[in-house]
């Protein structure tokens, strides 16, 4: 979802999104096992710990375009993997951590289900109000044509890089309830494979719409649980199924729906709105 | 208001703008006309701050923003239109010139108050002014062309700007079009006591409405003057009207 935003909204390849997916979920986990803070500390800490790195790179990747963003970021990414992956002594290396103790209240599974629920939910108010802010309007406009929008007196890359930071803060959040899931890190987190899959799930659902991320995200989970059953090649099948995609409906499951009935929806409005 | 002094601008070996001078006095319609390649374009981009210039001066209100990004420039009270339309093609027509005003009013790092309820009269006021309320809920990539370069002067208003550049705010539109388009344009400048800079291939619309005509020529400026005395210059006529 937050991936929507800068790749969708913001019209900038954020290819290695993930890295602070894991940066989120790291920070969260060292500092429940690694300090005697309390975990709530981590669970403020791990987004806003992702959210300065993604201010970090980004302050580099904006003074870059478009592909070339995305190279950087890739490799900027891929480092912060080869960091956590190696250093055994701080993040456990390529074993991760394991049996991350979590605060009683949502330690059984049916708690931390809600516990992420109720998380979840608020983050998708908050993205939502952000989509439909002026902060929102103007990053689809510098999607759209960022050589105009910075003639309209906008500071394109300040706005990008406000852009970057709030999404990877919402993805260090994914981290840390990743975390309460599961009770451990692993480096793969931070893989850019993981990454990529994000992306398709963008690409399926519709990369210019709100809801059309989690849509992907159903498809992409979708098929793998009730694919996965059958064959452990369900990655064929989604990508034949991008193939498709990419000729037949560019702009996405859900941005394919509200081209054919938009037209409608906006003649309702324009009448509510008079 | 804003004057340029002696300035260049070359991309690689050819020299798009060789030392070229331009004044524009507050209040005023000026025009900058020359054949296709002269470096019209160039020029405008030089004072938009799209483009860096190699050497030479852009003085605003006694204030040199010759190397200012462009949405500083922007903010110093310079909007300008673009020749190749250059909208928010995702965006509805609304949201297009909103973007303008919100950034105007210094509102666009907003985050949690609905867009919707933002700046709306300010942008109305706009498109009313120009002819395209009815169209404001439209996606403006489903615009027709004319209605487009329309909106490519309602971004640039959204800015509330003080000098209005417009490049070539006609570019291929039929002849009807043209003169539509450049009354609703002088109307605009007269209502809201615009400066305003354009540039445009249809030497009656340019004669009739400009007070003052600057002639490019191969990156130069050959004269600045009064329509009647562009008219009589030799070379003008030589260079450009004299080969139609």
């Amino acid at each position: 979802m937050s991936l929507n935003m800068v790749v969708g909204h913001g019209g900038m390849f954020q290819f290695h999104h993930c890295a602070f997916y894991g940066v989120g979920a790291y920070a969260f986990a060292l500092i429940v096992t690694k300090t005697s803070l309390p975990a709530w500390v981590g669970f403020v800490a791990g987004p806003i710990i992702a959210a300065v790195v993604g201010l970090l790179i980004g302050w580099f990747c904006v003074r870059l375009s478009r592909l070339y963003f995305g190279m950087l970021q890739i490799s900027l990414g891929s480092l912060l993997y080869v960091i956590v992956f190696r250093w055994y002594a701080f993040t456990g290396g390529d074993d991760g951590i394991y049996g991350i103790p979590m605060p009683s209240i949502i330690s059984s599974s049916k708690s931390s289900y809600y516990f992420i629920l109720i998380i979840v939910a608020i983050c998708l108010v908050v993205m939502y109000l952000i989509f439909k802010s002026p902060f929102g309007t103007t990053l689809q406009a510098i999607r759209d044509n960022p050589e105009r929008c910075e003639a309209v007196g906008v500071n394109v890359r300040r706005h990008q890089l406000f852009g970057i930071v709030i999404a990877t803060f919402f993805a260090g959040i994914a981290g840390v309830l990743f975390v309460v899931l599961e009770n451990f890190v692993h480096p793969d987190l931070l893989f850019w494979v993981f990454s990529l899959e994000v992306f398709i799930m963008c690409l399926l659902g519709g990369w210019f719409t709100f809801a059309g991320p989690m849509l992907g995200a159903v498809i992409t989970v979708g098929l793998r649980t009730f694919v996965g059953v059958y064959t452990e090649y369900w990655t064929l099948i989604l990508g034949i199924i991008l193939i498709l995609l990419i000729f037949f409906l560019p702009e996405g499951v859900v941005g394919y729906f509200l081209e054919k009935f938009g037209s409608q929806a906006h003649g309702a409005g324009e009448r509510g709105s008079k | 208001m804003l004057r340029i002094e002696d300035i260049y601008k070359s991309f690689g070996e050819f020299m798009a703008v060789d030392g070229a001078e331009l004044t524009v006095g507050k209040g005023e319609l000026v025009a900058v006309i020359g054949p296709n390649g002269a470096g019209k374009t160039t020029l405008f981009n030089l004072i938009s701050g799209q483009l860096k210039p190699d050497r030479g001066k852009v003085i605003f209100m006694d204030e040199d923003i010759t190397n200012l990004p462009p949405y500083q420039i922007c903010k110093k009270g310079i909007a300008r239109s673009f020749q190749i339309v250059n909208i928010f093609h995702r965006l509805t027509v609304f949201e297009n010139v909103q973007v303008a005003v919100l950034s105007q009013q210094r509102r666009s790092n907003r985050f949690f108050h609905p867009a919707q309820n933002i700046a709306v009269e300010e942008t109305n006021r706009i498109l009313e002014n120009v002819g395209l309320l009815d169209n404001a809920w439209h996606i403006a990539g489903s615009l027709s062309h004319g209605d487009r370069r329309i909106l490519e002067i309602a971004i640039a208003l959204g800015n509330d700007p003080m000098l209005l550049v417009l490049d070539e705010p006609t570019a291929g539109m039929s002849p009807e079009e043209t003169s539509a388009t450049m009354s609703l344009v002088k109307r605009l400048a007269d209502e809201r006591g615009l400066t305003l800079l354009f540039c445009e291939h249809d030497m009656d619309v340019v004669f009739s409405i400009a007070q003052s005509i600057m002639v490019m020529h191969q990156g130069r400026t050959l004269i600045q003057g009064k329509p009647e005395d562009v008219r009589r210059n030799e070379e003008v006529v030589q260079a450009y009207l004299g080969g139609e």
